[in-house]
């Protein structure tokens, strides 16, 4: 509870350190990738699974919501819920059948569906646009755009405070119990009479369904869209995230998505040599802190007490 | 007065001065890296070495410029935060950049909402149609191409053409733009082949083609590796019909890949690939050979197109500039929108409220590939 709190007086602080609406642009980019994290965290930190192809979820969230509002005049927040129910209605019709299998399969059939859906995306250009992307018109309720990074910005945040509390909440639940039983291991978890395959399928659609809403979000907020952000490489993305701030910590999942939402933009500075400092920090950061950054951290903090 | 307001009316002054000798400032974000590094890293060396030399020169309106360029990678939603802090935290005066149509289109509601001169160096036609206010363009689009290749066709008497493009943007693009412009110039597209991105092969779609019957000319749309393989490929058919290829393939590399399969092979293409063989009665000759000899002497690489596009966005903006006699963003923007005649690498120049490019068909050159190197087709 405590952490929550810290979060949301971060939310609720940052603006005095927010000069103009470019600081704000990257305030909203790190939350909403910190939403992203947060989900796919409960799947890789808790359920044990990973999925290389979450950035297909957020396409279909984006590009979902985006074709529906702009190609059929769907008012964007019903494009909104439709796109953030297909992520989650696709997810459970692939994870059904896979999540029965042990081992790394989810991971592999993940891997194939989120090339499938940026394939889709790029080639079926009449309603995505193809590579070159597509306008999306902004979000308005009752016919009241929202605009302005402002706005967005508390929006966004207040979505990352309640994508906050409900992983907390689950996790503490007899769900999350369960789903930390498998992470340890999966035969044990059973003869305790827990059914792994419902678990693991919890995991996969709640952390999908979460990816889709933030993909809309972002579709919405830029107000264009390109399939970049279906790719292969943005999936990669989203894992360093979570892996980089720590497994199974709902803070290490925020932690690593503003770490490196921020930082290449403050590693501008170093012109050409930008990608060899990135990628130092990131090895660095692997080498010393294996378990991720706020695990660590937290050790060190204990051990020090 | 005393000391005081003296020492403020001296710091006011002096401020005054200061504001008038700082840099004029232009933003820049490109790909630099990533799959489009063959666009943004001529463009980015190209802006470098301009704003250096006008530097030299002694600047613009008696103010030095300064380029701040941000590494895009080819991302669309890196390069609308990079926009958002050139406009918001850099504060700079013009934009020249936009290495993609993704990248650019990405960023145009953000100019047109801060009311950001943008000099796009990106291809499609949807970038300046409709007309956006604050949005200019250098390249050709695929549309002229299309146009230049259909005119030529029927100069030799052709009205049969099969098309053949891979799946990439400019591609996909160009065989839209093509398919809607065939029409005009009496040309009947009778076969519409596409390949994949990685393919190793083209044969397949090629024999459909030759089997169409009539067919007179073929074009390829395409960018990259796959125009090289088709042209290989249609070469080993024995297909006698003529083969365009587009404006995109516009490069030393393209010869050196399809090898002799490459004789013969049509396309439009800027004048900055045969700067040298133009006759001196071309008025673009002496734009192209120095900027051509400007490049090769500083980077020891051969001159792209691409790199043209960037020298034509940042002269346009310093043409703007002293023509407004400022660079206050409303009047730098109605000032490009008034400029008539300007010679740059891409063709001459023409804007007017309804065209943001103000290019015509003479901007391209129609080549053929002639013992391994251009020529100009008369």
């Amino acid at each position: 509870m405590r952490g929550l709190l810290a979060l949301a007086a971060v939310v609720l602080l940052a603006p005095l350190a927010l000069a103009n609406n470019y600081h704000y642009e990257i305030a909203i980019l790190v939350g909403l990738n910190a939403i992203v994290c947060v989900g796919l965290n409960l799947l890789i930190g808790y359920a044990g699974q990973v999925s290389l192809g979450h950035a297909g979820f957020f396409g279909i969230g984006a590009y979902g919501s985006a074709i529906l509002a702009a190609r059929y005049g769907w008012p964007p927040l019903a494009s909104l819920a439709a796109a953030t129910a297909a992520a989650a209605l696709l997810a459970w019709v692939v994870g059904r059948p896979i999540l029965r299998l042990r081992g790394h399969y989810l991971a592999m059939a993940t891997l194939g569906l989120g090339i499938i859906i940026s394939i889709v995306i790029t080639t079926e250009d009449r309603y995505t646009g193809g590579p070159d992307g597509m306008s999306v018109p902004p979000l308005a309720l009752a016919g009241f755009a929202l605009s302005g990074e402002r706005a967005w910005y508390w929006l966004v945040g207040a979505l990352l405070v309640a994508t906050v509390w409900l992983s907390l909440n689950l996790i503490d639940s007899p769900v999350g119990r369960a789903l930390r039983a498998l992470h340890g291991s999966e035969v044990a978890a059973e003869v305790a009479g827990i059914d792994s395959a419902r678990h693991k399928l919890l995991a996969f659609v709640l952390s999908a369904a979460i990816a889709g809403l933030a993909g809309a979000l972002t579709a919405h907020y830029a107000g264009f869209i390109t399939p970049g952000k279906a790719t292969f490489l943005h999936s990669i993305e989203l894992v360093v995230m979570v892996v980089f701030g720590g497994m199974a910590s709902t803070f290490g999942a925020v932690v690593g998505a503003a770490v490196l939402t921020a930082l290449p933009q403050l590693l501008t500075v170093f012109k050409e040599y930008e990608m060899v400092v990135f990628g130092g920090v990131m090895m660095l950061t692997m080498i010393f802190m294996p378990t991720g950054l706020v695990p660590t951290l937290a050790m060190l903090a204990r051990r020090r007490r | 007065m005393n000391l005081r307001t003296w020492f403020a009316a001296a710091l006011l002054a002096a401020t005054a001065a200061v504001q008038a000798q700082a840099p004029i400032r232009i933003g820049s974000f490109l790909s630099v890296t990533g799959p489009a590094a063959f666009l943004g890293d001529p463009e980015q060396k190209t802006l470098e070495l301009y704003v250096e030399r006008i530097n030299a020169a002694g600047g613009v309106l008696g103010r030095k410029l300064e380029l701040i360029a941000y590494d895009s990678g080819g991302d669309a939603e890196k390069a609308r935060t990079f926009a958002k802090r050139l406009i918001e935290q850099d504060r700079v005066d013009v934009i020249v950049g936009g290495s993609t149509t993704g990248e650019t289109m990405a960023v145009v509601p953000l100019v047109e909402a801060a009311g950001m001169p943008f000099i796009s160096l990106a291809g499609a036609v949807v970038i300046v149609e409709p007309v956006k206010k604050w949005v200019f363009k250098t390249p050709h689009t695929d549309r002229m191409a299309c146009d230049k290749i259909f005119v030529d066709m029927k100069a030799r008497g052709f009205s049969k053409a099969a098309l053949i493009s891979g799946s990439g943007g400019f591609d996909k693009s160009m065989r839209a733009q093509c398919l809607g412009v065939a029409k005009n110039h009496g040309i009947a597209i009778d076969a519409d082949e596409t390949y994949g991105a990685g393919d190793t092969d083209m044969t397949a779609q090629l024999t459909k083609i030759r089997n169409a019957p009539g067919v007179q000319a073929v074009l390829n749309a395409g960018f990259g590796q796959g125009p090289a393989i088709v042209t290989k490929n249609y070469k080993q058919l024995g297909i006698a019909q003529p083969l365009y290829q587009s404006h995109g393939v516009a490069s030393k590399q393209f010869i050196q890949l399809a090898g002799d399969a490459a004789e013969g092979v049509r396309l439009p293409a800027a004048a900055l690939l045969v700067a040298e063989t133009l006759p001196d009665s071309d008025p673009q000759k002496k734009v192209v050979v120095d900027y051509k000899r400007a490049y090769e002497a500083r980077f020891k690489q051969d001159v792209s197109t691409f790199g043209g596009h960037a020298y034509d966005g940042l002269m346009l903006a310093v043409e703007a500039m002293k023509k407004a006699g400022s660079a206050d963003k409303a009047r730098v923007r109605d000032a490009l929108e008034q400029i008539r005649g300007y010679m740059g690498t891409a063709g001459v120049v023409n804007m007017s409220a309804q065209d943001h490019m103000g290019l015509d068909l003479t901007a391209f050159r129609m080549l053929e590939v002639r013992k391994g190197d251009w020529a100009l087709v008369q």
